[in-house]
């Protein structure tokens, strides 16, 4: 009988699976949002398990900056090739012609420009009424209160105040023409059940979570990687090689990386376990403002 | 930390290994904010560790902004989620949180405690294991208390923690406690919820959250984690009725079709044969997958793919269940719905219905009652109102392969969509019917060939009996001195029930000694016989559907509890018929006490013998003082509580 019993992560894992089929019952047109990062591929995991032994229903696609790390790029591209998935890239080619860059745009214009539009410009551009996200209510305060399937109106935006409740494992996706929805099928997962799976279902990852020497220099106290030389050096600013992870992964400019000797995911583990600050710290975009995040979804960021 | 102090102890391969047997247990936690609940959860996420330091530091600087503290921090804030909401210094939606112990992983549904905000406590219910309901030791038992209890067995949680907060403002009283455990255990008798605990604490202090507390050394209990990370849960899953809704049919390619899903109840088998619903068709287990891989079986819980050895009709919608074990298929459909949107629902009114995978038109044919949840009697209603909760009959398009929701939480639940705006405006759980409804139901099924599912093999189990006779089976065990009114009582609820349509059996000593028991006497030996075989009988009458009303002096608590074993405790109701042993004598008319007083009858309880008086009945009626028909109504309330009338 004890196969019969599921672990949280198993339990996780089957209720995951639930709401990835029931989004591709309900939907004509779903997409998985791919940002390369841990979630994103424990997520896609999930996935596959979902359709097995079928191919995926639906593509990936990912919103490029074109302010990633290199590393994640050519990851990127290596995985899905391998792994026999379509993916779909999106730049927001107005926002490149207008030369917006972390530098010169401030933080929050460029998210602005290059991911929340960017998103908007995508999704409408190809029709999808659903897209999946990695995003976890554990991540920030007012992700706590955010529904699996988030209703997004015919402007993307999100209403907090509109959402359906949600009971049993009963997703009401019905939408009217144009409307769609977000869908977060990893909501009741940790941080750290993310990395517990992705360790136990050996899920390769970006190297970047490991640490290596890396140029970073210090910005107002945040180790900042120079993945090139777009980012213009401070005076006097010279890069030093220091033994780095990142926690998290996204725009190189807005990403933290911190000091680690953790060079594999069982070593990653065992530091994350003694860690006594939260993921998002290494984050520069939502760090501003305890409402910052609430505000970027009412505008349709993920 | 206690990771850190973990890993230290098991290292990180053996911390690896336990973090993945770990069990989920989800947590409703149900009280006003200024109960104390957000505290007693921040207080559970700090002093288990679920708090970082970089939250902490953010949790510091809104506790100089929003707080209510003072210097100390609000742990409150750590609660509480939208940016607006937390400058009104009010909680508004259902929250989700998460911490782990070196034994389990939890998830806490964070619910607020205002009077309007019935919808959300019961989203937050509908998925949790154990609710804890909060209570300010000052305050006591208050009329929120009653609506959380109630909302918590509507929706089918099992287990209970009363927590009596903010026991450091009422001097740590032993007093205080006992007073409102006795208030809860009264109306907490008339609810199902077969697992409840006590624990007094001061979350602010941190008092028997985590820790034990040295201030109260008159509780003998475990502290509130301990208890959470102990419960057993692992009973409470269905592994009996195999039901499987399929959300999905696989194609990837000409030579697989499989039938994807997440088993809500029962044990899969390869091999196994199943029977698809509405059709009707067989067929036999080829593969089943559970997660992407190919396993022997699968249960509860498992997101499964399944392939057949052969071709048969199944869609999304559809429900695989086993040959002899299917639900019944209804058009007509019996529910408690409790109602989330501004637009009230009224008779006549089309919805959506969507259960397990299926979505269907449905209409509201009757609104049978509203219940009052702060006295949680019904009364009658026309419409029924946002955060409202009532009985509804509805008729639906599509034939629904349905559970009662007591039997089966997940094929027993629904929601009700609203065509024009799309909007989740109810949530319903499918009770049992009563038996003229399903006769005008089988009628309707003769002209609609396939969808009658009568078992072909195997033998009747007793839940198709009570299926087939529409009426949940109990037994009403009274109990009480001679003359104390235990059979006027048991025929005048005879009449009751069989008014409302429903099917009782009166049993009482007089009426079994005449045949059944006509060998046996009065000595305690063939008294203790005597009721045996009155509890057997109740047992087989359950068993074929019937409810039992069993009417015997049963003078000894040991007696009671036999009986209550014979037919099982799950259907067993005991009331106590109390009246003086003076009063039952005042109103002998046959002269029996009298004959006893003389010697002329001997081993007479109350006169000859003890009577043991229950120490804890479903309900204690007042045989005397109160009328016939008020007591009637009280069981009523009872049975109507218990879902076991409608």
């Amino acid at each position: 009988m004890t196969t019969l019993h599921l672990s949280h992560l198993e339990q996780l894992e089957a209720e995951s699976i639930q709401i990835i089929r029931e989004v591709v019952a309900q939907f004509e047109k779903p997409v998985m949002l791919f940002s390369i990062g841990k979630d994103s591929l424990a997520m896609l995991r999930l996935a596959e398990k979902a359709f097995a032994p079928g191919k995926l229903p639906f593509p990936l696609m990912h919103v490029n900056t074109t302010f990633k790390f290199k590393e994640m790029i050519s990851f990127r591209d290596e995985f899905v090739k391998a792994r026999g998935h379509t993916l779909i890239e999106w730049i927001n080619q107005e926002g490149v012609k207008a030369g917006i860059t972390p530098f010169n745009a401030g933080t929050q214009r460029y998210t602005h420009v290059m991911k929340t539009e960017a998103l908007k410009q995508a999704l409408s551009h190809y029709g999808f009424d659903a897209a999946f996200g990695g995003a976890r209510r554990d991540e920030e305060k007012s992700r706590a209160k955010e529904r699996v399937f988030s209703f997004r109106d015919r402007f993307h935006t999100w209403d907090p105040k509109n959402q359906r409740p949600e009971l049993w494992n009963l997703y009401n996706g019905r939408v009217a023409k144009g409307e769609s929805i977000r869908v977060f099928p990893l909501s009741n997962w940790t941080e750290l059940d993310v990395w517990l799976y992705v360790y136990k279902e050996q899920i390769p990852v970006v190297p970047l979570y490991f640490a290596k020497p890396r140029p970073v220099v210090n910005r107002n106290g945040t180790w900042i990687m120079r993945d090139d030389d777009r980012m213009p050096l401070e005076p006097g600013e010279v890069p030093e090689m220091r033994s780095v992870r990142f926690r998290t992964l996204g725009c190189y400019p807005l990403t933290g990386a911190v000091d680690s000797q953790a060079s594999n995911l069982r070593e990653v583990l065992e530091e994350m376990l003694r860690s006594r600050t939260s993921e998002r710290q290494g984050r520069v975009i939502d760090y501003d403002e305890a409402g910052s995040m609430e505000q970027k979804k009412k505008e349709g960021y993920f | 930390m206690l990771h850190g102090e973990e890993l230290d102890r098991v290292g990180i391969d053996g911390w690896l290994e336990g973090y993945q047997r770990k069990e989920l247990l989800r947590i409703l936690t149900c009280g006003s904010v200024d109960d104390g609940k957000s505290t007693l959860i921040g207080r559970l996420l700090h002093d288990s560790a679920g708090v970082f330091e970089d939250q902490l530091k953010a949790l510091k600087k809104d506790t100089t902004r929003f707080g209510t503290t003072g210097e100390e921090i609000d742990f409150a804030l750590l609660m509480d989620g939208l940016q607006a909401e937390r400058e009104q210094g009010i909680t508004i939606d259902v929250a989700y949180r998460y911490f782990s112990t070196p034994r389990r992983k939890f998830i806490v549904a964070d619910t607020p405690g205002h009077e309007q905000y019935t919808r959300n406590m019961a989203t937050g219910a509908s998925t949790s294991d154990l609710a804890i309901i909060l209570i300010d030791a000052r305050k006591g038992v208050l009329a929120q208390t009653r609506r959380h209890a109630f909302i918590c067995s509507l929706l089918g949680i099992k287990h209970v923690v009363i927590a009596v907060n903010k026991m450091d403002l009422v001097e740590y009283s032993q007093e205080v406690f006992e007073a409102i455990r006795r208030e809860c255990s009264e109306f907490l008798g008339r609810l199902s919820i077969p697992d409840v605990h006590f624990i007094p604490m001061s979350a602010r202090r941190g008092e028997n959250v985590v820790g034990r507390s040295e201030t109260m050394p008159w509780y003998q209990g475990a502290p509130l984690l301990d208890y959470l990370e102990t419960v057993h849960i692992a009973g409470d899953r269905n592994t009996i009725d195999l039901r499987l809704p399929v959300q999905l049919v696989l194609r990837p390619n000409l030579d697989f079709r499989g039938f994807a899903g997440t088993i809500a109840s029962g044990v899969l088998r390869k091999g196994d044969e199943i029977v698809a619903l509405p059709s009707g068709r067989r067929a036999f287990v080829k593969q089943v997958f559970v997660s992407g891989a190919e396993r022997e079986e699968a249960g509860p819980g498992m997101a499964v793919t399944i392939t057949l050895d052969r071709e048969i009709d199944i869609s999304r919608g559809d429900l695989i269940a086993r040959p002899n074990n299917a639900p019944m298929l209804e058009h007509a459909v019996e529910a408690m719905v409790v109602w989330m949107n501004e637009a009230a629902l009224e008779p006549g009114r089309q919805y959506l219905i969507q259960q397990c995978a299926l979505q269907a038109p449905v209409a509201v044919t009757d609104l049978r009652y509203r219940i009052d949840v702060n006295s949680l009697k019904s009364e009658s209603a026309t419409q029924l109102g946002l955060n409202e909760i009532g009985r509804i009959r509805m008729e639906c398009a599509k034939p629904i392969g349905a559970d009662p929701y007591v039997r089966n939480r997940q094929t027993g639940a629904f929601i009700l969509i609203d065509r024009m705006t799309n909007a989740t405006v109810g949530a319903g759980m499918i009770l049992d019917r009563t038996p003229a409804e399903q006769a005008l139901d089988r009628e309707r099924r003769s002209h609609d060939a396939g969808t009658n599912l009568s078992p072909h093999a195997g033998t009747v189990t007793p839940e198709q009996r009570a299926a087939r006779v529409g009426q949940r089976p109990f037994t009403l065990w009274l109990t009480g001195l001679p003359r104390s009114g235990k059979s006027s009582l048991a025929n005048a609820l005879e009449r009751t029930l069989f008014e409302r349509g429903l099917q009782s059996v009166v049993l009482d000593g007089e009426s079994l000694r005449k045949g059944l028991s006509s060998d046996l006497g009065f000595s305690e030996r063939d008294r203790a016989e005597h009721v045996r075989r009155a509890s057997e009988l109740a047992k087989l009458l359950n068993d074929h559907g019937q409810a039992v009303i069993a009417a015997f002096v049963s003078p000894t608590a040991e007696q009671r509890e036999r009986a209550r074993s014979v037919v099982g405790a799950e259907r067993f109701l005991e009331l106590h018929c109390d009246a003086s042993l003076e009063a039952c004598e005042q109103r002998d008319s046959t002269g029996f006490y009298a004959k006893a007083r003389a010697g002329e009858i001997a081993n007479v309880t109350g006169v000859h013998t003890a009577y043991e008086p229950p120490t804890s009945p479903a309900l204690r009626l007042d045989t005397v003082g109160a009328s016939v028909e008020a007591n009637v109504a009280r069981i009523l309330a009872l049975l109507e509580s218990r879902l076991l009338v409608g």
